[in-house]
């Protein structure tokens, strides 16, 4: 908030006054690493690593969660993450993640992926572990763009898109269509729960950290296999300012990739 | 004295690894090695409660031992030659990220999707790395189902020891034929092996772990190289096993590993009756390689002569480590086809004679 902001809400923002603990707002969640973080200016991924810390926080699981990194911008991830956690290679999270769930089958296991990641390279992982039902959560930060190799077209990148592969625009006669890969895995019975999220305003940041909330607790309950997709942007790929990629994001990717529940436990 | 059976190849392999308390299996069927997936589900979660997962590809099955593996866990995959290329990148993973666990590669003939008969094709890619950067395999090579049994519980332990994938290197033949076999008796599963390490949740009053072969300064990079150049140093030092034969008076040694190393035996038998002084080295560990015994003995001899079921592989590391000190020459079939001992013997009189 801006000083003016401030002095409008009549918020008492003297150095004293701040750091009475009644006073605080917010805080850096304990299990995420007080440390500087690589990702761009405005990038989603710095909220989605901070709401799911919270949650790991907030459940108490921090000692029982086994994360695991992709390749891509989050390939990092373990940096930030206070947990325990392994970097898998491009598009094998969660056959990474299978192998660590069986041979710890009552701690809590995610994966960390982005687009390229998970409905790319890792389309046979991906699939095959929610068809066998594995009790994983998958984190998906679907930006439509290939960010750590700055810029190329991703399986979800939205038709007539701009990226560094497709110049003209996506053309889906010759490079093929979007991927909607949360619909196509909705239909397999090893899954429990779909959901696609946002995190470009602070609405559906506070929907998007219940999602993650609910999906460990169907973990938990060893219900199957979740995925919370996060719609998210690339500011510096897609050549925006932070502000207008979250402006994208609502105008362009989310009607193309509607927010909310695809597949619910049937078992509450 | 333990239990004696006759079994395949293939089904003691998957025996030994029940008895080795191995905590997961992870593989996908290919011939000739399929048999080890189907023991294991017929036997290994009802006996012991491992795990077992009949993965969607060789891919997926390497990166189920990476995570298991990381857990700190007792982990194993069986393949054949095509099945073993496609887990290649993840055994650079593995090898970098330096977690323990055995594979085996019951060799098959190649290139391409070759032939389902026995072969020794893939030497190179099981001993010079396999797949991208500067690493190494333990590799052990036996030549028959009581080796591999052997080799089973000697393969976790050194993979343990070292922090690295060891790879059993057999052949068709070996997987596909009966032996009698003594089994070594039922190692307990150790619930918690307790390597500072594993990724098992963040201890309550430690750090967290992770696993990662990721490391963007080239100077930590550089370190990383070194510390693994360093295990393989000591394992060329400590853990180089091999088979020497009637080599005391030898003029001439045959050298072969695996399955052709017996047929080399039966050459060494009709060379001797025939009044050549033949003598045998048999690599026991393909990596490390036994380099010191092939320079101590070449000086000492007029030839060696090298014999493998392929186009000539073993014969590069052999003449690295005799560095001109004898002559070295070559015998090889390719394909599947397996050499006979007077063919052998016909090609020895013919080279050296």
């Amino acid at each position: 908030m801006s000083q003016e902001v401030l002095e409008q809400t009549n918020i008492n923002t003297t150095e004293e006054n701040i750091c009475i603990r009644e006073n605080l707002v917010y805080e850096r969640p304990s299990t995420l690493i007080d440390i500087e973080m690589h990702y761009c200016p405005g990038c989603g991924h710095s909220t989605v690593h901070k709401i799911l810390m919270e949650v790991v926080q907030e459940l108490g699981i921090q000692n029982e969660t086994i994360g695991v990194a992709p390749v891509g911008c989050s390939v990092f991830a373990y940096h930030y993450l206070d947990v325990d956690m392994q970097q898998a290679a491009h598009g094998r999270a969660c056959a990474v993640a299978t192998g660590i769930k069986r041979v710890l089958p009552d701690k809590y296991v995610f994966t960390y992926q982005g687009d390229g990641d998970l409905a790319a390279i890792g389309t046979a992982e991906t699939i095959h572990a929610a068809n066998r039902g594995e009790n994983i959560l998958i984190i998906f930060i679907n930006n439509g763009i290939y960010g750590m190799t700055s810029g190329q077209m991703a399986p979800t990148t939205i038709p007539g898109m701009v990226t560094t592969t497709s110049p003209y625009g996506r053309d889906v006669v010759t490079q093929g269509h979007p991927l909607k890969i949360g619909e196509l895995m909705a239909l397999l019975p090893g899954v429990c729960y779909i959901t696609r999220q946002a995190v470009n305003t602070a609405a559906n940041v506070r929907k998007c950290k219940k999602a993650l909330k609910n999906a460990f607790e169907y973990q938990k309950r060893k219900l199957g296999l979740s995925m919370v997709e996060i719609v998210s942007n690339c500011p510096s790929n897609w050549k925006m300012t932070p502000v207008e990629s979250n402006k994208y994001v609502e105008n362009t990717m989310i009607p193309f990739y509607p927010l909310g529940d695809i597949k619910v436990p049937e078992v509450k | 004295m333990g239990e004696k059976k006759l079994m395949k190849g293939n089904e003691a392999l998957a025996e030994a690894m029940i008895r080795a308390g191995c905590d997961a299996y992870f593989g996908y069927p290919i011939t000739p090695q399929s048999e080890v997936l189907e023991y294991l589900s017929r036997e290994a979660t009802q006996r012991t409660g491992m795990v077992l997962i009949q993965a969607e590809s060789e891919v997926a099955a390497i990166n189920m031992i990476y995570g298991a593996a990381g857990c700190g866990k007792r982990v194993m995959t069986t393949s054949s030659s095509p099945g073993i290329s496609l887990m290649q990148e993840g055994l650079s993973y593995i090898a970098s990220a330096e977690l323990p666990c055995l594979l085996a590669n019951i060799n098959r003939g190649g290139p391409g999707l070759g032939t389902i008969q026995p072969a020794q094709g893939d030497y190179f890619q099981s001993v010079k790395g396999g797949g991208h950067g500067d690493y190494h395999l333990l590799v052990l090579a036996p030549n028959s189902v009581q080796e591999t049994v052997d080799f089973v519980k000697l393969g976790f332990e050194l993979a343990e020891k070292y922090r690295t994938p060891v790879m059993i290197l057999s052949d068709g033949a070996i997987g596909q034929m009966m032996e009698k076999v003594e089994l070594f008796p039922q190692m307990e599963r150790v619930a918690d092996r307790g390597y500072p390490w594993q990724t098992t949740g963040k201890p309550i009053n430690g750090e967290r772990r992770y696993i990662t072969s990721l490391h963007i300064q080239p100077e930590k990079m550089e370190e990383i190289n070194r510390r693994l150049q360093a295990k393989y140093k000591k394992m060329q030092e400590e853990e180089v096993r091999y088979q020497a034969t009637l080599i005391d008076d030898a003029e001439y040694i045959l050298t072969a590993f695996g399955l052709v190393s017996r047929i080399c035996m039966k050459t060494v038998q009709l060379g001797r009756a025939k009044g050549i002084k033949l003598g045998m080295i048999r690599p026991q560990t393909l990596f490390p390689f036994p380099t010191k015994q092939f320079a101590e003995i070449a000086p000492k001899i007029k030839g060696i002569l090298d014999v493998e079921m392929n186009s000539g592989q073993m014969v590069e590391d052999v003449r690295l480590a005799v560095e001109g000190k004898t002559r070295v020459e070559f015998y090889g079939r390719m394909g599947g086809v397996i050499p006979t001992p007077d063919e052998i013997l016909e090609h020895f009189e013919k080279t050296f004679l």
